[in-house]
């Protein structure tokens, strides 16, 4: 007989599980005092929950295995609800493990008491309160099963205290019965025909590759099928890495900060294939003026996502690894030379990086165009959440999957430091790069604490505006320029600060300097952080006004 | 359109709440819902009554389907069912109205339940129009308290 603690770790070792990012407390005691016995797992102590989730869906991403994370009741499941939601809105498989007060305090608002279960229902794929310590084992196996199988998610796990010490034997569960659960894997037969016809049809044709092709781990098929039938592709923000962004049929990220000839292609396109994505509104902006001239396929592992957003008239549901290997089986090699030629001469015409050299403030284009110099090719950038996200998702070279890790459905700030120190631990040898602004840096930098401790190398850059740079824009032009709570009066000194956590630290606001200090930032060994100071007056252009279609760009320039 | 829903799902505590929790964050209108054991003890039936065009049902069943409790969702509208709902409803009754109220009983083919001195509490059976059909005949004589609950389905035997 052992405790229901032990039960979970050993089950968790058998799941394969290495890391856990985890913060201890009262009701989590036992499961940490289990967490210690084990060989398999270390546990990265993080500085608050929420980084804890964050960290485990950063590793997640970086890994494509499931990220797990843990906490004690009450403010510590509550902090991981941020982190659960971001992943949940990218289809994130993470599992989280919160205590939970003893089951026969429950209900009576005891301390540390909260009702994590009903609270993380409509962010969880699905989610378990345990009362029965024999039934940990069927719990962990369907837990790990529903986070990464299908469309993956996150999945919690809340362990009262008097479970996890009371004993039992350990009991290897067998086989899963899930029957309202079952994934459809492979696309129909009939569908699959009609729908490569089509493609083989298709003048125009155009891809629009999500998050759901990394998921998959489809990029290869996708990039087949580009290749063999002389596609153009766009990505949505989720999608970047899933085809790379050097290739001549790549254009780059869509959207209401989409790249101009991303958009323009999906105005003009004849066939659109929306593979793992969902038209959310930051993509499609109007949906009735999104790709009017297109027959839409949308191929989707969630049967719930077709018809959601758009009137889609070829669904195909099925993994998209499986269902682009059926595809690519039937569709012949194709040229679509004056399509492509159109495409060249839009990408031409607005090209991505708006350079101003007269102008004395260094322009984020050329820090981006500095680390797609300095960065060296196995990198992976995280993001948090505003203009710096949206500069780095249009002018970033990106070319592999797993190669860019930022919150695009909730659009979560806080996002990106803590998701690096997962992408490192799941990927020591990778350069790790957060890209953050002043205002979302210090939403997540807690977590600086944990890359010291864990000496992680993180490369931490800082685009300093001295304001929320993105609401700022928003407020230009929805608010006729009325800048209210976005501009900091006073910031503090981050150099300093990252000093603090021994980071190397570098500063840069002057243009001639930038090369020099990009390059260093990126080849120091260690934690750095650097710190490029911009204008506060910069915007992402081009961008879709609410209500336009996303051919109805502002700031083309 | 109304649709009807049979779902089935895991017999486990929490379900119900799932489901309903499903319904209100994506703002779909429940007219009624009855959840009940099945012949099978790990198998409940939640018979629901759902408001909404084409797509909105198509979205609900999609949705529904994705809970990993839910085993089955059917929509049985045009199906050939047989549906019932229950009424209780407590009737002012002065003498002088019984008379007239127990016939209104009689051709709607519910019953009297228990008496009181100034009221009846009828009991029926049968689906929304016959439900409908009641209540209006007997709101006339003062409704003191009505209570119906929504609807179970079941498809009809095959001929």
């Amino acid at each position: 007989m052992v405790p229901g603690a032990e039960i979970l770790i050993k089950c968790l070792e058998r799941e394969g599980v290495e890391v856990i990012f985890g913060y201890p407390g009262g009701a989590a005691l036992d499961i940490f005092d289990a967490l210690q016995e084990s060989s398999q797992i270390r546990n990265v102590l993080v500085r608050h929950e929420q980084g804890a989730a964050h960290a485990a869906s950063g590793y997640a991403r970086a890994k494509g295995t499931v990220g797990v994370c843990l906490a004690t009741s009450g403010p510590g499941a509550t902090n991981l609800v941020t982190g659960i939601a971001t992943a949940y809105m990218d289809s994130i498989p993470i599992v989280a493990i919160t205590g939970q007060v003893p089951t026969g305090m429950v209900g009576t608002d005891a301390f540390q008491e909260v009702d994590i279960t009903g609270i993380t229902d409509p962010i969880t794929k699905h989610n378990y309160l345990v009362k029965d310590v024999r039934d940990i084992p069927r719990i962990v196996k369907e837990a790990f099963y529903i986070a990464s199988s299908g469309r993956p998610g996150p999945v919690l796990i809340d362990i009262p205290k008097n479970i996890s010490a009371s004993k039992a034997e350990y009991q290897e569960y067998g086989e899963l019965e899930l029957r309202g659960y079952k994934p459809n894997l492979t696309g129909h037969n009939g569908q699959v025909k009609q729908v490569s016809r089509l493609i083989q049809k298709a003048k125009h044709p155009l891809i629009c590759a999500g998050g759901g092709v990394i998921s998959a781990g489809a990029a290869e098929e996708l990039f087949e099928l580009a290749e063999k039938s002389q596609i153009p592709v766009a990505n949505t923000l989720m999608g970047l890495g899933s085809f790379p962004l050097d290739h001549p049929l790549a254009l780059g990220v869509l959207g209401t900060y989409g790249l101009a000839s991303a958009n323009f292609a999906v105005h003009s396109c004849d066939v659109l294939i929306a593979l793992g994505m969902r038209f959310d509104d930051r993509v499609t902006s109007s949906t009735e003026k999104f790709a009017p001239n297109a027959r839409i396929i949308h191929i989707d592992i969630d049967a719930a996502e077709v018809g959601k957003n758009v009137r889609v008239d070829y669904p195909l549901v099925g993994d998209l690894k499986i269902v682009l290997n059926q595809i690519n089986e039937r569709v012949k090699e194709m040229q679509h030379p004056e399509w492509l030629e159109e495409i060249r001469q839009i990408k031409n015409k607005y090209p991505k990086r708006i350079n101003r050299p007269e102008s004395e403030v260094i322009n984020t284009g050329e820090v981006m165009e500095y680390l797609n110099e300095y960065l060296p090719g196995n990198s992976i950038v995280t993001t948090d959440v505003g203009q710096h996200q949206m500069w780095a998702a249009q002018q970033l070279i990106f070319k592999n999957p797993r190669s860019f890790i930022s919150s695009g459905g909730l659009g979560t700030m806080g996002y990106g430091i803590p998701a690096a120190v997962g992408a490192q631990v799941a990927c020591p040898a990778a350069t790790v790069v957060a890209i953050t602004g002043d205002g979302s840096f210090q939403m997540g930098m807690s977590e600086l604490g944990t890359a010291l401790e864990q000496d992680l190398p993180l490369k931490i850059l800082i685009l300093n505006n001295q304001c929320l740079g993105m609401v700022k824009q928003l407020q230009d032009h929805y608010c006729e320029g009325r800048h209210v709570a976005v501009h900091f009066q006073k910031n503090p000194d981050f150099q300093h600060l990252a000093r603090a956590y021994g980071a190397l630290t570098l500063r840069v606001a002057d243009r001639t300097e930038l090369a020099q200090k990009v390059r260093e930032f990126a080849e120091h060994p260690g934690l750095a952080v650097l710190e490029v100071i911009i204008s506060s007056k910069d915007n992402v252009y081009p961008m879709v006004l609410t209500g336009s279609g996303i051919n109805e760009m502002v700031g083309l320039g | 359109m109304r649709h009807t829903l049979a779902v089935l799902v895991e017999n486990q505590p929490g379900v119900l709440s799932h489901v309903s929790g499903l319904f209100s964050r994506r703002g779909y209108n429940i007219e009624s819902l009855v959840v009940s054991e099945t012949e099978d003890h790990t198998v409940s039936r939640i018979t629901l009554v759902v408001e909404g065009d084409e797509q909105v049902i198509e979205q609900v069943t999609k949705q529904l389907n994705k809970q990993v409790e839910v085993i089955k969702v059917n929509d049985i509208t045009n199906e050939e069912i047989v549906e019932r709902q229950l009424l209780l409803l407590k009737v002012s009754a002065d003498p002088a109205d019984r008379q007239e109220i127990m016939q209104i009983v009689d051709i709607f083919r519910c019953r009297i339940v228990d008496i009181g001195r100034r009221s009846l509490v009828v009991e029926a059976t049968g689906d929304e129009k016959k439900i409908q059909a009641i209540i209006k005949s007997l709101r006339p004589f003062g409704i003191q308290e009505l209570v119906c609950t929504g609807s179970v389905a079941m498809l009809r035997g095959q001929k």
